[in-house]
């Protein structure tokens, strides 16, 4: 099946089996190894990427259905400004250990700050429920979001 | 007044893994490379009759035990998993034989065709069967002081059971591992925490010599013990394929076959017969300790010691009896987990004091208070406690900020604070760090010093620290401190990154080693400088008595647990840990405080809501909708502070920190939920269904 849809902000047309994962064609395909794969069932949110800015687990997206979307992930999102502030509020909130996990977060972070600016605790804590981390037990990653949203202010 | 290295630096690690440009083994394709997958036993105990696979596509192989040049088994400390299965199967997820190729899809179709016929022999599921059908792997004890006359003589004799439940990593990372056959070498890629136990391992499989093996770690996802003895198996499987193939052989897990194969924390039941004097006080413990060392013996003896040496906690028991017993069960492995046998029984000591405690009408900490470990102590093994015991200064401030008399003597039901007293061994156990005798280098080229060490980052913050501590001594800044890759064809042998020894043991070489150069530093452009461990003489060890110091020191601390349960589902929600530790010296404060809310965070899904059952030797939880691990909805406020407490022999004064947090966190959530519930907890993890059981046994 033929599917049009813009990846980090270029158009792309593929010929793809519809049921075929999102994360697969972005991983394999296209060599966008940000997208990490931790349980393949939408539990852990490795695979978080954003669609029309939406966080996704694209572990459970088929790719039947990215037609006309807009895909982004980090290997464009890093390249933002808003990025930048995320990027140094983790850094100094020490919201980091193995990484396996944190571009899923930072994803996670950007769609719920375009959404929320100004998070409270709570908010951020439900935003990034779907987000599994077993190294830093969340709450330096909770304090490096908030930091994001300071810092960061006007950019969302 | 704090010590200047504990100040908070950025990690080095932290951009290219927030980024996404960090490399993990699944991120990195191999010119060529073939992918494979594993055929795996469907039952837990059971003759291997026959295996009938199909006729295979040009390009797809199988790999069996048949293909292992040299011996069939993983060397660790017992080597005795076969690589390859060979007649027989004694658990589900054992590994039987290989199948490789270029196309994933293929390979699982390939897969689905092979039938494998068994002939079922009777199995032993759980510790009960296993202590009947005595099916023992390893059996130790030791004694110090008159038990037998103490207990004769005893005012009153408690006597009391703990339970502690299978618990699974999840690191976020599954195991990963690629072999690549070239030139006559084998070179293995992959997530890791013990490159030369890697090395290891192939050596006896292949039959090679060291010179022919490199093991080159990928950026590591997390490990917690779950990647320490694991990969080698993993390593050898792919080593075999490539040289078959002569193509690179990679092998990543999903995490259903993570789960189901991979190594978990030995599941335990403590026993205890406690003598205690006419202020009743504890003055003769009898300790039988049990774990469920799952189908084949690997690591479990030393995690089994590491049990027993911890299993008087901060206590001194004058007079004490210890067995410690590894079962053999036809269930997955249980292997290295953070804190290595040492949470079971720190749980386990720490509740039976508590429920002691209760059951006089004491409060629990001036009950703990009275039996106390002091410098100059005897240790459990008859060692001595050297170093100052700051635990006074510890629960001083812990009292000050968690407000814990206060807390415990308003308590209402559904609501109650608990507290925990522990201490974690550093390093290795025995004779452990005198045998690996770890080697580290430096050297200067030019303004930039290169560290070679065999420490792995793998989201603890290894890097980060060692390299500080280098920079700091030399007075450099981080960017001209270089870590080597960790590829054992470059680095010395520093030992395995384990036993939180990093820091304390290779980061006290490095140290040395930086202080000399430092010395010598305009002796010449380039200069190297290697160190290799020198167990200090007045330790002593005596490994079949199991007598002496088992340890060279010893990190302490104690948690505060707040908690609420809810009065329809009782389920458990921690609100607050308030922590103190004595880590010696923090080498940088910021890591430090990530092992410390990671490691708690971790020990309360063990106490709480990680349930993995293996009846009949099935896991019933084997991926993340069915195995629940804590959210960021999940967690408490954790406030943790430190008391220094210099260490002699380690970096800046530096002494354990990676599995402390760890051990902690369950019984102060234990003995919290016994406060809100007016029940003695013994069993953890401390579900929904247990807890409404012993609440109505109670009225």
């Amino acid at each position: 099946m033929k599917i049009e849809f813009v990846l980090n902000d270029k158009k792309q047309v593929i010929q793809v089996d519809p049921a075929s994962r999102l994360l697969d064609i972005l991983r394999d395909d296209f060599e966008l190894t940000s997208v990490k794969e931790g349980c393949g069932e939408g539990e852990c949110g490795a695979c978080v990427v954003l669609m029309d800015d939406k966080a996704v687990n694209s572990c459970l997206i088929p790719v039947g259905n990215i037609e006309g979307r807009h895909i982004v992930t980090m290997e464009s999102f890093r390249k933002t400004e808003r990025y930048k502030v995320i990027e140094e509020s983790f850094l100094e909130a020490g919201s980091v250990q193995c990484g396996f996990c944190t571009p899923g977060i930072v994803m996670s972070t950007e769609s719920l700050l375009r959404e929320n600016p100004k998070p409270g605790d709570n908010e951020i804590r439900d935003a990034l429920s779907g987000n599994l981390c077993r190294c830093t037990g969340y709450n330096m990653i909770i304090k490096g979001v908030k930091l994001a949203a300071t810092r960061g202010k006007g950019l969302w | 007044m704090k010590n200047c290295i504990s100040k908070p630096i950025n990690r080095v690690d932290a951009p290219a893994k927030i980024s996404g440009k960090a490399k993990y083994i699944g991120d990195i394709h191999f010119e060529n490379q073939l992918f494979a997958k594993t055929v795996r036993s469907a039952r837990a105990k059971a003759k291997i009759v026959s295996i009938k696979t199909p006729t295979l596509p040009d390009d797809y192989y199988i790999i069996d035990k048949n293909d292992i040049p040299g011996i069939n088994r993983m060397r660790t400390v017992v080597s005795d998993h076969p690589i390859f299965a060979e007649d027989e199967v004694n658990y589900i997820g054992q590994p039987i034989l290989l199948v490789v190729g270029p196309e994933r899809e293929k390979i699982y179709e390939i897969v689905s065709q092979i039938k494998i016929k068994y002939k079922d022999e009777a199995a032993i599921y759980n510790l009960e069967e296993a202590e009947v059908k005595k099916a023992v792997f390893t059996e130790y004890s030791y004694s110090k002081g008159e038990p037998k006359a103490t207990f004769q003589h005893a005012e009153r004799i408690i006597e009391d059971e703990y339970r502690t439940g299978r618990q699974e990593h999840i690191y976020l990372e599954p195991q990963g591992i690629t072999g690549d056959y070239k030139d006559g070498c084998m070179y293995i890629y992959g997530s890791l925490q013990c490159p030369f136990y890697i090395e290891g391992a192939i050596q006896d499989v292949l039959g090679w010599d060291s010179d022919r093996i490199r093991i080159i770690q990928s950026t590591t996802g997390g490990a917690f013990g779950g990647k320490e003895e694991f990969p080698s198996l993993m390593a050898c499987q792919v080593a075999v394929a490539s040289i078959k193939t002569k193509r690179p052989v990679k092998m990543i897990y999903d995490r259903d076959e993570d789960i189901i194969c991979s190594t978990k924390r030995h599941p335990s039941i403590v026993r205890y017969k406690a003598g205690l004097n006419k202020n009743n006080e504890v003055v003769a413990l009898d300790i039988d300790i049990k774990f469920d060392a799952g189908a084949y013996s690997e690591l479990s003896p030393v995690v089994l010691q590491r049990g027993m040496f911890s299993a008087t906690g901060v206590y001194n028991f004058p007079n004490l009896k210890v067995r410690g017993r590894n079962f053999m069960t036809n269930n997955v492995p249980s292997g290295a987990f953070r804190g290595f046998g040492a949470p079971q029984t720190i749980f386990s000591t720490e509740m039976l004091m508590h429920n002691i405690a209760v059951k006089l009408g004491t409060n629990p900490l001036d009950y703990k208070i009275r039996h106390l470990l002091k410098r100059g102590y005897p240790t459990c093994t008859s060692g001595k406690i050297r170093d100052e015991v700051k635990l006074p200064e510890i629960i001083e401030k812990v009292e000050k900020m968690s407000w814990y008399r206060r807390k415990i003597g308003k308590h209402k039901k559904f609501k109650g604070v608990g507290l925990s007293l522990f201490l974690h061994g550093c390093g290795f156990t025995g004779k452990g760090e005198a045998t690996i005798k770890g080697k580290i280098i430096l050297k200067k080229n030019g303004d930039t010093v290169t560290l070679k060490v065999s420490s792995v980052e793998m989201g603890q913050g290894a890097e980060t620290c060692l390299r500080k501590i280098v920079a700091h001594t030399l007075s450099l800044p981080m960017k001209k401190v270089i870590c080597e890759t960790i590829d054992t064809g470059l680095i010395p042998n520093s030992g395995p990154t384990v036993a939180s020894r990093t820091i304390m043991i290779v980061g006290g070489l490095l140290r040395q080693a930086s202080l000399e150069l430092k010395d010598r530093w305009n002796d010449a452009n380039e200069i190297e400088i290697s160190k290799t461990y020198k167990h200090p003489d007045f330790l002593s060890w005596d490994d079949d008595k199991f007598e002496g110091d088992a340890y060279p020191t010893y990190s302490w601390g104690t948690n505060v647990a707040e908690i609420e349960i809810d009065p329809v589902t009782y389920e458990i929600d921690v609100k607050k840990i308030t922590a103190v530790y004595d880590v010696g010296v923090p080498i940088d404060e910021k890591t430090l405080e990530g092992q410390i809310q990671g490691g708690i965070v971790q020990g309360i899904g063990w106490a709480t809501i990680e349930v993995m059952n293996s009846p009949k030797g099935k896991l019933t939880q084997h991926n993340l909708t069915d195995y629940k691990i804590p959210t960021s909805m999940d967690v408490p406020e954790i406030e943790c502070e430190f008391i220094e407490n210099p260490y002699e022999f380690g970096p800046f004064g530096a002494k354990c920190a990676g599995e402390l947090p760890f051990v902690g966190a369950p019984p102060a959530v234990a003995a919290a939920v016994s406060n809100a519930m007016s029940v003695p907890i013994r069993n953890i993890p401390i579900t929904p269904e247990y807890l409404m059981e012993l609440d109505k046994h109670e009225d």
